[in-house]
């Protein structure tokens, strides 16, 4: 057993916060290159351009990549080996999301009641945390801040066995098809199936994580991904909406065991900035 | 497509009837913003046959919820927010007089028909271009709604702000032509 005061917990997610709000990761701008090579419309090109310059300045000028910060959304792998003491670990987290948001002039996008009221917190908490137990005497966190206008493009389906698999890549191409230029194509697209209504969705979200430069390791899985993310972007839709070649930058799956009855598939969407950020404590 | 024209406000019908979609515009000059809780309060001011905290007449309205301003910069990242959310409102505030909006995405009907008939424009920003767009902006002060945060109108000083248009006063939409144009 390892004792984990958690209060090191805290600067630990301050900086994830910013770092990840501050610096695009390395396997995004080589996929926007990649891309950058194939487009075909020239206002297109001229945005990936854009895309590109706007990620170095954002490093050099320590400012956000985009000003929607995001819900601050956090992966805890928390290892069962660990004994946390010294206080609450959830509200550790919030507090390094706090400073972070502060610290690092992000914007602060929550309010706190989501209907009536809408009023903003000014802290950017409470942070959305999910936890998985796993083996080892670790913390594994890893912050993926979520901009409101892609996760606002995102949809669970639950759909029947009979649509089969090409259901399934009609779904998610419909649904990129519906989005338009609304959550700031290219797009990196998580789909996940199976699971139950919830579980889908967390899916489609942790499906982001893959490094971009990554093929899914089942090659049935990457095979299906590389068909709709062809299909996507024969739209047309093109950065921003504007028209081109690129829509999507990727498309990602995860899978996990469902029900007989079920075929529960979602979409989580992400835009151009695709961020996150890991830190391991020990 | 490759056209860069220069605009300024408070903006001009003749020079808005000359935009076609596609155009590359650089705007100077007075930027008023307001996104969601904004749009909500001004058409409530409207309804209620009272004064808007700025004139409104000729002027540009920035969809953006601006990052907070690191020290010794008047704003933080500041690339728009998706539009649709506003098209509700957008046609009572183009019948008060507004004349230019930039944000991003596809708009309704209802608003392109708006745009036609009060010869108005709806421009493109590049949502990912949010520290680029930040540098045009030379100086920003909030005029109303303070509490609302990221969300209260500030009057930006904009110097060559990079936008496309989207929609012309011709009822041309670039979401529609632009995604044809390239779809297989």
């Amino acid at each position: 057993m390892k004792e984990i005061n958690v209060s090191k917990i805290i600067p630990v997610v301050k900086k994830l916060c910013i770092d990840a709000n501050y610096y695009a990761g390395e396997d995004l701008v080589e996929k926007i290159h990649e891309f950058l090579d194939k487009e075909e419309s020239p206002t297109a090109k001229e945005i990936l351009v854009l895309m590109l310059e706007n990620q170095k300045m954002a490093a050099k000028e320590k400012m956000p990549i985009c000003q929607d910060t995001g819900v601050a959304v956090i992966f805890v792998e928390l290892g069962q080996d660990v004994h946390l003491v010294g206080g609450d670990f959830y509200a550790a987290i919030n507090e390094g999301v706090r400073q972070g948001y502060q610290k690092g002039y992000l914007r602060k996008s929550m309010v706190d009641d989501p209907i009536i009221e809408r009023k903003n917190t000014k802290d950017n908490t409470p942070a959305i945390i999910y936890t998985d137990i796993v083996p080892g005497d670790f913390i594994k966190i890893t912050i993926a801040p979520k901009g409101g206008g892609a996760e606002n493009m995102s949809e669970v389906k639950m759909m029947k066995a009979a649509d089969g698999i090409e259901g399934v890549k009609d779904f998610v191409v419909d649904r990129i098809k519906r989005s338009g230029g609304n959550p700031c194509p290219p797009v990196v697209v998580g789909v996940g199936l199976g699971g139950d209504f919830e579980q889908s969705a967390l899916l489609a979200k942790k499906a982001l994580l893959r490094p971009l430069n990554e093929k899914n390791p089942d090659p049935k899985w990457a095979a299906v991904e590389e068909e709709i993310l062809e299909r996507i972007n024969n739209l047309g839709i093109g950065p921003q909406g504007l028209g081109g070649r690129t829509t999507a930058l990727a498309v990602q799956i995860l899978s996990m065991p469902c029900h007989i009855a079920s075929m529960p598939v979602a979409v989580n969407v992400n835009c151009h900035a695709s961020r996150h950020e890991s830190a391991i404590i020990q | 497509m490759s056209t860069e024209i220069h605009l300024n406000t408070p903006l001009k019908t003749e020079d808005l009837e000359k935009l076609n979609v596609g155009d590359k515009v650089l705007i100077t000059g007075t930027v008023y913003t307001a996104r969601d809780a904004a749009h909500k309060r001004l058409v409530e001011l409207l309804d209620a046959g009272k004064e808007l905290p700025f004139d409104i007449r000729g002027q540009i309205i920035y969809y953006v919820g601006p990052a907070p301003a690191p020290p010794g910069k008047p704003i933080g990242s500041a690339g728009p927010t998706t539009s649709y959310r506003m098209d509700p409102y957008a046609p009572i505030l183009m019948d008060a007089g507004l004349k230019g909006m930039v944000g991003k995405g596809p708009r309704g009907q209802g608003v392109i028909d708006s745009m036609v008939k009060n010869k108005a424009v709806y421009f493109a920003a590049i949502g990912g271009a949010a520290v680029v767009i930040a540098q045009s902006v030379k100086e920003a002060k909030i005029i109303a709604y303070e509490e609302l945060g990221a969300e209260a109108i500030r009057e930006l000083k904009v110097v060559d702000f990079p936008v496309f248009v989207a929609n012309d006063t011709k009822g041309n939409d670039i979401y529609k032509i632009g995604v044809e144009k390239y779809a297989r």
